[in-house]
């Protein structure tokens, strides 16, 4: 999984620890790590979901919820800075002497030391390139090891994508240089339908084949029954069930659900699906609907990236997640299971 | 000084009240003595010289040049000579009153041998380090940096700068910050203001008092009035640091380039002095992307400009992106575009949004001839509730919902 830069031990992470001998005063970087989400002793499951437009690149989505973030986490109002005795020469009215005047650490104050929160450890889960937008999920610090454990868990993805005959491009989109131009009045719904349950048999016949159980077991049929066949290892990327539900020429709408994919393959698969049909075609958008447990309800859209939405989010998808995990690994820990990790994400 | 640095040797409490802080002279060990708020660490612990040197150093200088490299050796030869030049003030005091407070024990010298378990107690508090990065170390010693953050500038950016951090700690507040701070107040610039300003630019203060002033005097003979040069200073700080002559050929630079009358160019300089104190090169560059890639006309480029500054220090990748999606993709004719330049200077992102938001409802009209005309300022500058409400005619749940779709 995608993971931050790393401040571990960076020079600016040395340079905040340094001048710090003081002994009642907290590490600064406990200060970082106190983020305002109830009950954090319970080691929150902290992942949301946004939605990311086209045309903006991912990790600039994910900087832009960082910053949003720290933005309102700096404007919380900080702790009064440490106070000290010093010795001061009295007024010129009084006797002469010094005074124990009690003045205020400046080195602490938030102008010398700068702001409370500089950088937050926010992680990217499935990645979506450029051209394509959708549910994109983002974990929050504890939510990275969460992440990891959720691409373990290799659950399926849904996508939307739309498609257009008569036009070839290099790139399989319809921003890619022209190939060919062809005719597409002779496609029917039947015929579409036709090759996409051609595809998704041989996708089924990889998927068994790549999730390495013997299908003569009695644990093959339980696995079967309960929808829990897939590979839970690496593997090339496998559609589990593809549909139309639009179908208006020259365009049309398709419903992918798949695993391991990238947005380029899809757009391969509707140039291909073109080309089988005698005729070409190119894809206009990529869109991903769910992400494992997330769904298009659960994605924040750009307007709602502020503190608040985002903690809301984090506390109802939670719940959800928790079971997704303990629903596949529970079924794997038994039994040998490739790929997947073997410390349990329950911590 | 070093009397009392002398007679403070026997007296430990002293290290623990923080020695750096002291700075008063003769009658201190009187009031240490009376004054005690701090637990009374009495042994015959004597200070090590370098303590002393300190001590006296920090009281004559609270600010102290960064990267001074200040090495114990050398003190102890300092603090040896201030030790043998103590004999003449003492007769000044009343030694005898200063030592009926004192247990009977006569104060030692500096260089006496001590033993391993006396050594090994001595609690050395870390002095102020010869060199940092950082302004953190200094602000609770410099009288200069303690009266700045109280003003309000903001330390942790300065000290990110070149060469800031090192001349705020060299300056003194009432020497030499205070008239920079009053001329300030006399160009125009507000208290509130003073603080973002020197965190904006503190390579004012380091700047002669003459120069400054005889800069805002040649804009002055510029009929530049003077709520306008306090408009242009405070948005563009560092515009005092530059000299006369470099004022003028900007001036001059941008009244050719963009081909307008005097007191237009005095106003474009008014509203956005960041084109005075930026690169020149962006400036030429984008007037020629103007007229070259997107095909405007001159007087259209000057129209565009004068409406809409921002345009000259914006990025081409920026500019040719919008300019491509505005006039390829929502069909926009020069004219319109020239009409309503502040497009240019919004995001793509909601730009497109709002445009494909309109294509859906079928209310994307940008022809004034046409009916149900959307002028481009209003597509762009309204808060999107109104947008939702006054132009596309439609809730902001259903703008949420398309939003989700594209």
């Amino acid at each position: 999984m995608e993971k931050t830069k790393q401040w571990g031990w960076s020079p600016q992470w040395r340079k905040c620890c340094r001048g710090r001998k003081r002994k009642n005063t907290l590490h600064p970087h406990k200060e970082r790590q106190h983020l305002p989400v109830a009950a954090e002793q319970n080691r929150q499951r902290w992942l949301f979901a946004v939605y990311k437009p086209p045309g903006v690149a991912w990790n600039r989505v994910r900087d832009a919820v960082e910053t949003r973030l720290l933005r309102e986490l700096n404007a919380a109002p900080a702790w009064p800075p440490r106070s000290r005795i010093r010795f001061l020469p009295a007024a010129s009215a009084g006797p002469p002497g010094l005074v124990a005047v009690r003045v205020p650490v400046l080195a602490e104050h938030r102008l010398v030391r700068g702001p409370r929160f500089t950088q937050l450890k926010i992680g990217a889960g499935h990645r979506l390139d450029v051209k394509a937008s959708g549910v994109f999920v983002l974990g929050v610090g504890h939510g990275n090891k969460i992440l990891s454990h959720l691409y373990n868990c290799h659950l399926s993805k849904v996508y939307t994508v739309r498609g257009q005959f008569g036009k070839a491009t290099k790139d399989f989109s319809d921003t890619g240089k022209l190939i060919e131009k062809t005719t597409f009045d002779h496609i029917t719904r039947e015929k579409l339908e036709r090759i996409l349950a051609v595809i998704q048999g041989t996708n089924h016949k990889a998927l068994l084949m790549h999730s390495n159980i013997d299908m003569k077991t009695q644990e093959a049929y339980e696995l079967a029954v309960k929808g829990l066949i897939r590979p839970m290892g690496k593997s090339p990327p496998i559609i589990t069930a593809i549909r139309c539900l639009q179908f208006a020429l020259p365009e049309f709408q398709l419903e992918i659900h798949c695993l391991h994919e990238t947005q380029q393959y899809l757009r391969k698969i509707v140039h291909e699906i073109g080309l089988e049909l005698k005729s070409s075609a190119v894809c206009t958008q990529v869109r991903r609907t769910r992400d494992g447990v997330f769904t298009l309800d659960d994605a924040l859209l750009r307007t709602q990236w502020n503190l608040q939405s985002i903690q809301n989010a984090i506390l109802n998808c939670q719940l959800r997640v928790k079971t997704e995990i303990e629903k596949t690994m529970s079924h794997w820990d038994g039994t040998c299971a490739p790929g997947g990790t073997s410390t349990s994400p329950l911590g | 000084m070093a009397v009392w640095a002398r007679l403070a040797a026997p007296c430990g409490w002293l290290r623990a009240a923080g020695l750096l802080g002291l700075r008063s002279r003769g009658g201190a060990a009187r009031a240490c003595c009376g004054a005690a708020p701090l637990p009374a660490l009495r042994s015959a612990h004597r200070l090590p010289p370098w303590r002393l040197r300190v001590s006296v150093a920090d009281c004559a200088q609270p600010s102290r040049a960064k990267g001074e490299a200040c090495a114990p050796r050398s003190s102890l030869p300092v603090a040896v000579k201030q030790e043998q030049a103590a004999p003449e003030t003492v007769s000044d005091l009343s030694a005898a009153k200063l030592y009926e407070d004192w247990d009977d024990v006569p104060p030692s010298s500096a260089l006496e041998e001590i033993s391993e378990e006396e050594a090994v107690k001595i609690i050395a508090d870390p002095l102020l380090p010869p060199q940092s990065s950082t302004l953190r170390d200094y602000v609770d010693h410099s009288e200069t940096l303690t009266k700045l953050v109280h003003l309000g500038v903001d330390l942790s950016q300065v000290e990110k700068r070149q060469k800031a951090g090192q001349l705020l700690l060299t300056l003194d507040f009432e020497k030499d910050i205070t008239k920079i701070l009053l001329f300030l107040k006399d160009v125009g610039i507000e208290d509130s203001q003073l603080g973002p300003f020197l965190t904006k630019n503190p390579y004012i203060l380091g700047e002669d008092l003459e120069a400054l002033e005889t800069r805002v005097a040649y804009l002055k003979s510029k009929k530049f009035g003077n709520a306008e040069i306090t408009q242009m200073v405070s948005r563009a700080p560092y515009l005092l640091l530059f000299s006369v002559e470099r004022l003028d050929n900007r001036l001059g630079f941008l009244k050719n380039e963009l081909g307008l009358s005097v007191k237009k160019t005095k106003d474009l300089v008014i509203r956005f002095p960041r084109l005075l104190t930026g690169k020149l090169e962006p400036v030429k560059e984008n007037l020629q992307v103007c007229q070259v890639e997107f095909g405007f006309q001159r007087n259209e480029v000057q129209q565009i400009a004068f409406k809409t500054p921002k345009i000259l220090t914006a990025s081409k990748k920026r500019l040719r992106q919008t300019f491509d999606y505005l006039h390829n993709i929502m069909g926009i004719p020069h004219n319109m575009l020239t009409r309503f330049p502040q497009v240019f200077n919004s995001k793509l992102l909601r730009i497109k949004e709002r445009h494909m938001f309109l294509i859906f409802l079928g209310r994307a009209q940008y022809d004034p001839t046409q009916p149900s005309y959307i002028s481009l300022d209003q597509l762009v500058s309204l808060p999107d509730e109104v947008f939702c409400t006054e132009i596309a005619k439609a809730s902001i749940q259903d703008f949420e919902k398309f939003l989700k779709t594209i």
